[in-house]
C-alpha cells in the first residue's frame, strides 16, 4: 500500500490544526498507521501554519518527504502557493478561495500575488486543482468557523474512506454545541466536490 | 485502546499511567502542552512554577518525599534549572524523578539551538530519547523505574518533532494506589545535605552508578539491533531514526532509546557486524564523539550538518553528496519553483497592549536604547518598530541595562520585560540596580498572562494551572519593596500616558520602573465595536501604519495632493474600544468609532 501524504496549510485562526487532527484521526479509524506533525508559530494571531499528515501501512516519518505530497489542502491562497513545490507530479490541490493579506502586504511593503500568477502556479504544479469557495459556503451556513470542516468534506470525496468514518470523527472532535452545524458543513463540502467530479 | 496523541500528550498520559503524583514546570515552546495535559488528571498535583529552577526544586522535594515527580521545560529552561539537577544527581531521590527537556532543533521558538543531551553527560544522569508518541509514553514509566532503581534523576529528552507530532498510542490504566498516604520524610542528611564534607562521599557513588548503568545499557530493551544488509549500519535515535528508516530501508540499524550512558558492548557488536558505520544525529556529534572515543571508526558530522533540523530532505541530500546514496535519489524531487511570494512573519496582534510602548520607542523616543527580553514583545525588534537593541535570555534585559549604566553609555536606555519574565528572572537584577546605586529605567509590560507560550498563569494571575483561585501578587508592591521610589503605573492603551511616564522615568536621577498595564487580547474583555477611517480627512501621512496593527491596511484610494495611499481599517480584525491607539495618534482625527 502506498502511503498517502497530506499537507494542510493556512493562517493561524483558520482552524487548520483541528483539520489536521481530524484527517489523522480518520486515518486511524480507517485502520491505517498514521503520523502527524504541526508547525505553529508564536501564539500570536495571523502566522502561517502547516500540518503534515500521513496514512499508510507503516509510517515512519511524521514529515512528508520533499516532493511527495498527494493532497495539498490550502485554507488560504498565498499559503497554498507557498507549498506547491512539495507536490508529487500527479498531486492534487484544494485551495480555499480566500486571501488573507500579511502585514507586509496590507502596509504596502509587498504585493499579494495576482490572479494570473496564482492560476499559472497552480496549473503548473498540480494535475488536479480544485478552487473551493469554502468561506462562502461556511458563511452561508452561518458561521465562518466551519470553513475547516467544509474543506474536509470536499477532501473526503476524493479519498477511499467511508463517509461514515469521517462523520463520526467530525462529531467527536468538534465542540458539542456545533456538532449539527459541522455535520452540515461536512456534507456541503462533500457535495460540492462530488458535483465537480 | 489506541489513541492518536502528540508526544507532549503522550508524556502527560505516561505521567498519569505511571503514577506521577507531582508535576511542575515553566512554560516554553515546545514543552508547554505537557503540563497543560497533566493538569486534566485530578490524581496529579500540577503547577506552573515561577521559573524552571523553582520547578526543579519542587519536583526534587516531592521525589525526596517518596512521590513520583516530573518536571518539564524547554531547551533553554535547563540552563535555569541546572544548578538544582546537578545536586540532585549527587543526593539521589526516593520516589522517581523524571526531568523532561523539549529541545528545539531548527529554532522555531528559541534563542539558540543548544543540544541538551550534553546535560546528561555533564550532570552524570541517564537519558532516554523517544522516537514517537508510544515511546514518549512508555519512556515515562521506564525512566521513573530507572530513577527509583538507580537512585538518580533521569532525563527524558524530546525535540519539537516529537513534542508536536502525533502517532498512535496504546492507552493503559493508572498503576498506583492514590489512597496511600505520603510517608514521613526519611531523614538522611549525609545523603541529602550536599555540604562539601558529605558530598565528597557521594561523588564515587555517582561514578559507580554511571559505570554500572553503562553495562546495563547493552541489554536495555529499548537499545535495539535491527539487522538488514551488512554494507551499511546506522546508529540513530529520536525522530531521526524514523527519517533514516525511510531513506535507508535496507540498512542495518542500532536504534538507541537510552543515549546516555552509551551501550559500549552493543555498539562494538554492531560496528563489527557492518562494513560502514554511520551516525545520523541532529545538532552536535554527541554519539559520534563517544563512539570514536571507543576506538570505533564511523562517519557522522563530516556527512550531516550540525545546524538546523535534520529533516529527511537534508539527510537525503547530505548522504548523496557524500556518496552514501546514489545521486539520483535527490534529483528533481522538487517539481516547480514557487513564485516570489511575500512572507508572513508574526506581528503583534490587533488589540495588543505592547503596541504603544514600541510605537513610542520606535518613533518619538527612538534615541532610547532598548534592552529587550523574552516574550511576544520580542516583536518590537522587527519592523515597523525596529526598537529593540538587545535580547538574550529570560530576565536578561534588567541586568544588561544596568551594564549599560555602569559602563556609562551616553544614550538614554531602558530595559523592557514582561510580567511573567519579571517574576521568572527580573526581580534579582532589579534588586541589584537598587543596591548598587544604578539609575536604569525598567519598563514592565504587564499583560496579565504568559502570552507567547499560550496564556499560562503566573504569580499575579489570580488563577492556578488547574483553574483554582490564587492570590494575586502585586507587581507594583514588589517593585516598591525592592527600594525603587520612582514608580509609574500607566494604562497601556493610553499612548500619551505611556509617553509621559517613559519621559519622566528617563529623566529621574535614580532607578525607575514604569508598569505598562493592559491585558493581552486573549485574556481581556473581548472586542466591541470597530474603528473607521474618514477618507475625506485622511491625507495618507502613514503615521498609523507605524503602529504595525494588522487591522490597519492601505486603501486603494490615494491622497489627491501627495498621491499617498490613505489608511483603511479591516473591520474583521479591529478589536474596537479596548484599543483606540490609532485614533489617539492620528494627527487629523480621521479615525473614529463606527456607529
Amino acid at each position: 500500500m502506498e502511503t498517502i501524504n497530506f499537507l494542510i496549510t493556512g493562517v493561524g485562526g483558520q482552524g487548520t490544526v483541528l483539520a489536521s487532527d481530524i484527517v489523522a484521526a480518520v486515518g486511524l479509524a480507517a485502520e491505517y498507521d498514521v503520523k502527524k506533525s504541526d508547525i505553529l508559530g508564536l501564539a500570536v494571531r495571523g502566522g502561517a501554519v502547516v500540518g503534515h499528515v500521513r496514512w499508510g501501512e507503516r509510517v515512519h516519518s511524521p514529515i512528508v518527504p520533499e516532493g511527495r505530497v498527494d493532497y495539498l489542502v490550502a485554507f488560504e491562497i498565498l499559503e497554498g502557493l507557498r507549498w506547491l513545490d512539495q507536490l508529487r507530479p500527479k498531486g492534487t490541490v484544494l485551495v480555499n478561495q480566500q486571501e488573507i493579506h500579511p502585514v507586509t502586504v496590507s502596509s504596502g511593503f509587498a504585493t499579494y500575488p495576482g490572479e494570473e500568477t496564482v492560476d499559472k502556479a497552480l496549473q503548473a504544479a498540480a494535475t488536479h486543482v480544485y478552487r473551493i469557495p469554502g468561506l462562502d459556503m461556511a458563511q452561508e451556513l452561518g458561521n465562518a468557523k466551519v470553513l475547516n470542516v467544509v474543506l474536509l468534506g470536499a477532501l473526503s470525496a476524493l479519498l477511499p474512506v467511508e463517509p461514515g468514518i469521517w462523520e463520526s470523527v467530525v462529531r467527536e472532535r468538534v465542540p458539542p454545541r456545533f456538532v449539527d452545524l459541522n455535520f452540515q458543513a461536512f456534507c456541503r463540502g462533500r457535495d460540492w466536490m462530488q458535483e465537480k467530479e | 485502546m489506541k489513541a492518536l496523541l502528540s508526544g507532549n500528550e503522550a508524556i502527560a498520559r505516561g505521567a498519569y499511567e505511571y503514577g506521577v503524583k507531582v508535576a511542575t514546570g515553566y512554560p516554553g515552546t515546545p514543552s508547554s502542552e505537557i503540563l497543560e495535559n497533566v493538569a486534566r488528571y485530578q490524581e496529579i498535583y500540577s503547577e506552573w512554577s515561577v521559573n524552571e529552577k523553582v520547578a526543579m526544586d519542587v519536583a526534587i522535594g516531592a521525589a525526596y518525599a517518596d512521590r513520583r515527580a516530573m518536571v518539564t521545560m524547554k531547551s533553554v529552561g535547563m540552563n535555569v534549572a541546572a544548578d538544582s539537577f546537578f545536586y540532585a544527581v549527587y543526593t539521589g531521590v526516593k520516589g522517581g524523578l523524571l526531568i523532561v527537556t523539549a529541545d528545539d532543533p531548527g529554532m522555531f521558538s528559541s534563542q539558540n539551538e543548544q543540544d541538551n543531551r550534553h546535560y546528561a553527560r555533564f550532570a552524570k544522569m541517564p537519558m532516554l530519547e523517544p522516537s514517537d508518541s508510544q515511546e514518549a509514553k512508555d519512556f515515562v514509566g521506564v525512566g521513573l523505574g530507572l530513577s527509583e532503581e538507580w537512585d538518580t534523576p533521569v532525563l527524558l529528552r524530546t525535540v519539537m518533532r516529537i513534542s508536536h507530532s502525533a502517532s498512535p498510542v496504546e492507552l493503559g490504566e493508572r498503576t498506583c494506589d492514590d489512597t496511600a498516604p505520603t510517608p514521613p520524610l526519611e531523614r538522611n542528611p549525609r545523603k541529602l545535605v550536599s555540604t562539601c564534607l558529605w558530598a565528597r562521599d557521594r561523588h564515587p557513588v555517582v561514578e559507580e552508578r554511571l559505570k554500572r548503568l553503562g553495562e546495563l545499557a547493552s541489554t536495555f530493551p529499548f537499545n535495539r539491533l535491527e539487522w538488514g544488509e551488512r554494507t551499511l549500519g546506522i546508529v540513530a535515535s529520536g525522530p531521526v531514526y524514523h527519517y533514516a528508516r525511510e531513506i535507508f530501508p535496507e540498512a542495518s540499524f542500532l536504534k538507541l532509546g537510552m543515549t546516555y550512558p552509551l551501550p559500549t558492548a552493543l555498539i562494538q557488536e554492531f560496528a563489527t557486524g557492518v562494513e560502514q558505520l554511520l551516525v545520523i544525529e541532529e545538532l552536535d556529534p554527541f554519539l559520534e564523539e563517544q563512539i570514536k572515543a571507543m576506538g570505533i571508526a564511523c562517519r557522522g558530522k563530516d556527512v550531516f550538518p550540525a545546524c538546523g533540523e535534520l529533516l529527511p530532505a537534508v539527510i537525503e541530500r547530505s548522504a548523496a553528496q557524500a556518496g552514501i546514496l546514489p545521486q539520483e535519489a535527490i534529483k528533481a524531487k522538487r517539481q516547480v519553483a514557487p513564485p516570489d511570494l511575500p512572507g508572513r512573519s508574526p506581528v503583534l496582534c490587533p488589540g495588543c497592549p505592547h503596541r504603544s510602548t514600541f510605537y513610542l520607542l520606535g518613533n518619538k523616543l527612538k534615541k532610547v536604547v532598548v534592552a529587550g527580553d523574552i516574550g511576544c514583545y520580542n516583536l518590537g525588534a522587527l519592523p515597523p518598530f525596529n526598537a529593540t537593541d538587545t535580547m538574550g535570555a529570560m530576565g536578561a534585559s534588567v541586568g544588561v541595562a544596568h551594564g549599560f549604566d555602569v559602563a556609562g553609555i551616553p544614550d538614554p536606555f531602558v530595559a523592557v520585560i514582561g510580567d511573567s519574565t519579571f517574576f521568572h528572572a527580573g526581580i534579582p537584577p532589579l534588586l541589584d540596580i537598587v543596591h548598587n546605586g544604578g539609575k536604569s529605567t525598567v519598563v514592565i509590560l504587564d499583560n496579565h498572562t504568559t502570552a507567547m507560550t499560550g496564556h499560562q498563569d503566573h504569580p499575579s494571575v489570580p488563577m492556578k494551572l488547574g483553574g483554582q483561585p490564587a492570590p494575586k501578587v502585586d507587581i507594583e508592591a514588589i517593585v516598591r519593596a525592592s527600594g525603587v521610589t520612582d514608580v509609574h503605573k500607566v494604562d497601556a492603551f493610553d499612548v500619551k500616558g505611556v509617553e509621559g511616564a517613559l519621559k519622566e522615568a528617563l529623566a529621574f536621577d535614580g532607578p525607575s520602573v514604569v508598569i505598562v498595564d493592559g491585558p493581552c487580547f486573549f485574556v481581556g474583555p473581548g472586542a466591541t465595536g470597530v474603528y473607521e477611517v474618514n477618507s475625506e480627512m485622511c491625507n495618507g501621512c502613514a503615521l498609523c501604519f507605524r503602529l504595525g496593527c494588522p487591522a490597519i491596511i492601505q486603501s486603494e484610494e490615494l491622497d489627491a495632493k501627495r498621491a499617498r495611499p490613505k489608511a483603511e481599517i479591516d473591520p474583521v480584525l479591529c478589536v474596537g474600544t479596548i484599543c483606540n491607539m490609532c485614533a489617539q495618534i492620528c494627527p487629523r482625527q480621521a479615525i473614529y468609532l463606527a456607529e
